[in-house]
């Protein structure tokens, strides 16, 4: 589905179903350089089970067009506009690492219009080494090689994937080329000057899911600590052998978590 | 935090798509011969089948040992994913057919394995579906047999058997030009001595039977998308960019992005026509792949020492190895091919096809046989074999003579082989004698 949001066109992936006011909405929101088909898997299961399901491109990604926001704030902020635009009121909004802090930013300054969060591969603050800014700034593909590699668990650059036949490395490698230049840097950069997550935690009302991959080396378990202790009550889920790339590395046991919330 | 840096070529092939069992513990791949698995509910089950979750539901459409050997070859040819075929063959046919219909069309290299020249040139006509041969050292040829409704550029790494060394860079080009994919079978090569998607190409077709394996013993095919092409900006896909009617009107490119090929060749194709692998001939290929870098050296090795020898014989009129001057091709090989040109390879004899067929017949080292890749040397006389159904406008073509021998070399001694070639030479000489 594409719909118009502030003058430019927003691809949402809606299992090709119209969005039904009777029933419960999910939004999903992509990571850094990525697009909606990381949520492919999900979405499906989430609109069978009678959601709406919005999995969306953020402006400059995949299918939607326009240049990519600056700030995380800009982006919950965007969020809020696509399900004004849709006519729905409250979403539960899931999201992978940056996405991840855009659904933080939508409870915690959205909140009457977010019923649920789910934070995948998530920590906040969320730091980006300085090699991969520069590399990114210079949309150059050690950008890309640093986050693939750094994106898996150790056990996973071998691969070992569930989903058969695809090279979990290789796709997510053409992900990123598939980005528009300077896409991941204004991503990354993001990422990197969020430093509100923790002021803003306080603030979430809604139900919280974290899942974290055990083997995360871009967002580590124990660097969560902080935003684990800042939400009130949250529902926290370390996946075994994951690392940061949770919904290809362990695409099932995310499901099975996202289901305490959704 | 260290640099990155991807596991090498060595390293994948011991272990790409694999982990220790997580049932028994077992380090070897374990072979999962069972045609179905078991749902552990309903709910589960119907993820499956709405692709939804990662699981197997049935054999043709995905086994686990099939499904490591598919990630072990995307990952050594740095693709985003491969299927398992029953054969090299099936792997060629999966890849059309998920590709185009009736009313289309395809632009091929002339020098094909003959089987891939019968397919195109007799068998998928009847199926709607034509085929333009064009001189595979020539890239403008490619381009100006390009037709509105072509689909698909098609090659060989390595001619069969005169081994034009395709020009991966510039038929890509000209294919991009056009909005197609090239497609290349990599057979003869695999990913030691070449990376077909770092050149450009965009899907590789395998007969893992040959050098993948290297043991002889298994059927086997594997088809692998590079996720490079943009099957929407092309325009001219409608299998994968517009809703299919067969999946509740997935359209593959929304949901799989790069992937979008190779999942509507297994949601569709494999499903479908069913020419799956089996599990235990997985098994088998991923044993040969362990060792592919260690075999594929010695094999060049090999090969140079031979056609070394087989220059210097006064009986043999051509060898045909693009290494050697003379080939038009060497200079390209040396570009594309650094690391050498395979083991296979042909090469006249004076004396045409009676001399031809005395010097198979007395080898006894070589197998005569029709195949290639295998551990062991082998021997066949193309014109009356593996290319008997092309006439010989279509054998000229694709270089092949009446005395034309294509050897496969393998890992024997090489003294050994070149003892047997001597004992061929020696009865050819004897016909040849007799027909002065």
């Amino acid at each position: 589905m594409r719909i118009q949001v502030n003058n430019e066109t927003v691809y949402c992936y809606t299992n090709s179903r119209d969005i039904d006011h009777n029933k419960p909405s999910i939004v999903f929101v992509h990571g850094s350089g990525m697009d909606h088909t990381v949520w492919t898997l999900a979405s499906r299961h989430f609109a069978r089970h009678g959601n709406n399901v919005i999995s969306i491109d953020l402006p400059g990604h995949g299918r939607s067009s326009g240049n990519p926001l600056a700030r995380v704030e800009e982006m919950a902020a965007w969020v809020i506009s696509v399900l004004d635009t849709l006519g729905i009121n409250q979403a539960a909004v899931v999201g992978h690492s940056l996405g991840s802090l855009i659904a933080l930013e939508c409870a915690a300054s959205h909140g009457d219009r977010v019923r649920a969060i789910a934070m995948v591969g998530t920590t906040s603050p969320m730091p980006v080494s300085d090699a991969i800014l520069n590399a990114a700034e210079a949309d150059d593909h050690a950008a890309f090689d640093m986050l693939t590699q750094w994106g898996f668990s150790k056990r996973h650059q071998f691969g070992g994937n569930r989903n058969s036949g695809i090279w979990m490395i290789g796709n997510t490698l053409r992900l990123y080329e598939r980005s528009r230049p300077g896409v991941l840097f204004h991503d990354m950069r993001a990422c990197n000057e969020y430093t509100a997550g923790i002021e803003q935690a306080v603030k979430v009302a809604c139900p919280a899911l974290l899942i974290l991959g055990a083997e995360d080396r871009l967002t580590p378990v124990r660097g969560t600590r902080a935003l684990q202790e800042a939400i009130p009550s949250p529902l926290v889920e370390v996946l075994p052998g994951a690392g940061h790339t949770i919904m290809v590395e362990a695409p099932n046991a995310m499901l099975d978590a996202l289901h305490q919330v959704l | 935090m260290a640099a990155p840096d991807y596991p090498g070529l060595d390293t994948l092939a011991l272990h790409a798509g694999a982990q220790p069992d997580p049932a028994t513990g077992a380090r070897a791949t374990p072979i999962y011969q069972s045609a179905s698995f078991c749902f552990p509910d309903s709910d589960y089950a119907a993820s499956l089948f709405n692709i939804e979750r990662a699981g197997h539901v049935y054999s043709r459409l995905s086994n686990p040992t099939n499904a490591v050997l598919e990630e072990r070859i995307a990952a050594l040819e740095g693709g985003v994913g491969a299927i398992a075929t029953a054969s090299g063959q099936a792997a060629l046919h999966l890849a059309i057919i998920t590709l185009m219909g009736a009313g289309s069309h395809i632009v091929a290299s002339a020098a094909l394995y003959g089987g891939s020249h019968n397919l195109l040139a007799y068998t998928l006509p009847r199926f709607g579906i034509e085929t333009t041969f064009v001189d595979p050292r020539d890239p403008q040829a490619f381009a100006n047999a390009i037709r509105d409704n072509t689909r698909l550029i098609f090659g060989e790494t390595l001619g069969n058997p005169s081994l034009d060394v395709l020009n991966i860079p510039a038929i890509a080009e000209v294919a991009h030009a056009a909005g197609l994919p090239l497609m290349v079978d990599s057979t003869t090569t695999t990913p030691y001595l070449i990376k077909p998607f770092e050149l450009g190409a965009d899907i590789i077709q395998h007969s893992a039977t040959k050098f993948l394996s290297g043991h002889g013993i298994v059927i086997g095919g594997l088809l692998v998308d590079s996720g490079q092409f943009d099957w929407e900006g092309s325009g001219k896909f409608p299998t994968l960019s517009e809703p299919y009617e067969g999946f509740h009107n997935l359209i593959f490119t929304e949901e799989f992005g790069p992937a979008a090929m190779i999942q509507r060749a297994r949601k569709e194709g494999l499903r479908d026509f069913g020419a799956c692998m089996a599990p235990t001939s997985a098994f088998h290929i991923l044993q040969g792949i362990e060792t592919l870098s260690v075999r594929m050296g010695r094999h060049v090795e090999n090969t140079r020492t031979i056609t070394a020898f087989l220059l210097e014989q006064e009986q043999v009129t051509r060898v045909g190895y693009p290494e050697l001057d003379g080939h038009p091709d060497q200079a390209l090989a040396k570009e594309l091919l650094p690391k050498g040109c395979g083991a296979v390879f042909s090469f006249d004899l004076a004396g045409g096809r009676e001399a031809g067929i005395a010097f198979v017949d007395a080898l006894s080292v070589f197998s005569h046989l029709a195949n290639i890749g295998d551990a062991k040397s082998l021997v066949i006389h193309p014109a009356s074999t593996t290319h008997h159904r092309m006439d010989a406008k279509a054998l000229a073509a694709g270089g092949i003579g009446e005395g034309t021998i294509r050897l496969s070399i393998g890992l024997e001694d090489p003294k050994d082989l070149i003892a047997d070639l001597k004992q061929g030479l020696r009865a050819a000489g004897k016909v040849a004698g007799g027909n002065r």
